[in-house]
């Protein structure tokens, strides 16, 4: 058996652990290409989360009977669980939240109110964000920059999408106080060379912030590695449920954050005037978390291992490549980032046929994909095409699969033209 | 049923194929311009009103297919019509679209052809975008204010021409 037949039965395997996949959509096989929005949970993930439900689920923390104990246990498991997945060493913590959204609020929010201590960020300080961001890593430093009188600088993006080291070398100043970045474009699929230029933002002194969403569902992260003070991702691009993620960052930098949601199981003493505050993590996880989605988070990391991040990352860029090429080959199609590399995402504009109706028309050749600005639409406007069809990636897509997706591109231009 | 047969059916895709009354008024008394961010779409409508008639109309912008024929099929339906009755048609058809009314091919004419958007919740703001801006345009604010779905709109009256 040759090897790529022998991947091709492994993936016909992963494939069956994903009850969800095992349907039709008018009439046609499901082949379903919205990865980057959400991946679905395979057999394993489902059943670790039914398993806690159905025998541990009991509230957490300072519960003396057995149940709040496994439910304890679940939970802080999880968490070291999710914090060796990503690379975390003794010095980092990691905190559960709702996703990466969340998380880069907190980041954001955290840094600049003002709590027992005078915000970190200052007026006249600056914030830089890159222009890949998707909206989630854009408006809440647009939101901090005016809450604390910073300015927001932009590390603009060329005209084929790339950000350059030497032009991030230029914004940086002693008054960078943070530098927010993708690490991978959820609009166009392309991979900036983020380590270098975190690792340029900490030299200079910034706090630096990583969003992760669209990088750990197949890129092996190793935290401790990078000069990166906080990361962000959320568990359902990566196997996992929806409504969980985390921010995982240097303790040192975490204690920087204002907690903003208070509440039980954050304080260390409470009077009627006023409270202390506990250390991390749970300073920064106030009321009951959903512990079965940590279950779940840690099962689907599992799930990653075992698969492995090497042939996850080529079997995904295998997938894009093949997307690439033959959507480049079709008449009046523009690829965005054609060689974005180990990408997971395939991001296209048609002259003449608006996203919405090739959309349409893939679902009706039971094909999932997501039209649209992306939650990026500065990036789309600054390349100049606006609204995209993405079509994204996951372990138990096949190139059977890419070839349908050609197809019925083709075939939609054809009804429009 | 199928999207291409249903959906897209061969006048509207005729209609996106070329546009009726596309582009602009050199003179307008009405004007206004809707837009559905998360989409991109983005159409103005202009209008040249005298004496509450509709002597003209135009629009132009961006948009899918079924954005582009349903304002193309809208300037085809109101020009020349008295300004209420341009509302009512407005009214009628949003009222289709969005499953309070059924169809009713007598009263919306060549319109109908755009009924099968009804079975396509994600699309239904993409048939009335140009209506939202017909209705704004006409000072009609008030009805797309209470949409769940409402566009982005703004537009302007000009002191009514007098013939």
């Amino acid at each position: 058996m040759s090897e790529s037949s022998t991947l091709q039965g492994e993936l016909e395997r992963v494939s069956a652990q994903f009850p969800v996949l095992a349907q039709r959509v008018h009439d046609a096989p499901l082949a379903y290409l919205d990865n980057a929005a959400t991946t679905q949970m395979p057999q394993s993930v489902l059943a670790a989360m039914n398993g806690f439900e159905q025998h541990d689920r009991a509230n957490i923390h300072r519960g003396v009977h057995t149940l709040s104990q496994r439910a304890t246990d679940a939970y802080e498991r999880a968490r070291a669980d999710v914090k060796r997945f990503v690379g975390a060493d003794a010095s980092h913590e990691l905190i559960f939240t709702s996703g990466t959204t969340e998380a880069l609020n907190m980041v954001a929010q955290g840094l600049s109110v003002s709590g027992e201590a005078p915000a970190v960020i200052r007026p006249g300080d600056e914030i830089i964000v890159s222009g890949l961001e998707h909206h989630a890593n854009l408006v809440p430093w647009q939101q901090a920059a005016h809450r604390s009188g910073a300015t927001l600088r932009i590390l603009m993006p060329d005209a084929q999408g790339c950000v350059h080291v030497d032009d991030l070398k230029r914004l940086l100043s002693p008054r960078t106080r943070v530098f927010a970045l993708t690490a991978c474009s959820n609009a166009t699929g392309y991979r900036p060379p983020y380590e270098t230029l975190l690792a340029l933002a900490a030299d200079a002194g910034a706090l630096t912030v990583l969003d992760a969403a669209q990088a750990v569902g197949h890129s092996a992260l190793q935290l401790s590695t990078l000069a990166c003070d906080f990361m962000a991702f959320s568990a359902h691009k990566m196997y996992g449920p929806m409504g969980m993620g985390a921010l995982v960052g240097r303790r040192a930098a975490l204690e920087r954050l204002v907690p903003l949601r208070f509440g039980g199981d954050m304080v260390d003493w409470v009077t009627f005037d006023a409270a202390g505050f506990t250390g991390l993590p749970a300073r920064l996880e106030g009321g009951t978390p959903h512990v079965a989605g940590t279950v779940g988070m840690a099962a689907a990391a599992a799930f990653i291992t075992v698969v492995g991040h090497d042939r996850l990352e080529q079997h995904l860029g295998a997938l894009r490549e093949h997307a690439a090429e033959g959507l480049q080959r079709i008449d009046g199609i523009r690829v965005l980032s054609p060689d974005a590399g180990l990408s997971a995402i395939v991001s296209f504009v048609a002259s003449d046929v608006h996203p919405h109706d090739i959309g349409t028309l893939l679902d009706e050749a039971g094909i999932a994909v997501r039209t649209g600005h992306h939650c990026a639409q500065p990036l789309l406007d600054h390349l100049g095409v606006g609204p995209t069809t993405r079509a994204s990636f996951a372990v138990y897509n096949t190139h059977d699969e890419v070839e349908r997706l050609l197809a019925a591109v083709s075939r939609a231009l054809k009804v429009f033209r | 049923m199928s999207a291409d047969t249903d959906l897209y059916q061969e006048v509207v895709v005729e209609h996106k194929r070329s546009p009726r009354n596309f582009g602009k008024l050199a003179t307008w008394t009405h004007q206004a311009r809707g837009r559905n961010p998360q989409c991109g779409d983005d159409i103005s409508v202009q209008l040249q009103v005298e004496q509450d008639q509709i002597r003209d109309i135009r629009f132009h912008g961006l948009g899918c297919a079924i954005c582009i024929a349903s304002a193309s099929m809208m300037t085809e339906a109101v020009k020349g019509a008295s300004v209420p009755a341009a509302q009512q048609l407005q009214q009628r058809f949003r009222a289709v679209m969005t499953g309070q009314q059924e169809p009713d091919d007598a009263y919306l004419g060549k319109l109908i052809s755009l009924a099968a958007v009804r079975r396509y919740p994600s699309r239904i703001k993409c048939a009335l975008l140009g209506w939202h801006a017909l209705a704004h345009a006409l000072g009609d604010s008030a009805q797309s204010d209470a949409d769940a779905e409402r566009p982005e709109l703004d537009g302007e009256a000009r002191a009514k021409v007098q013939s």
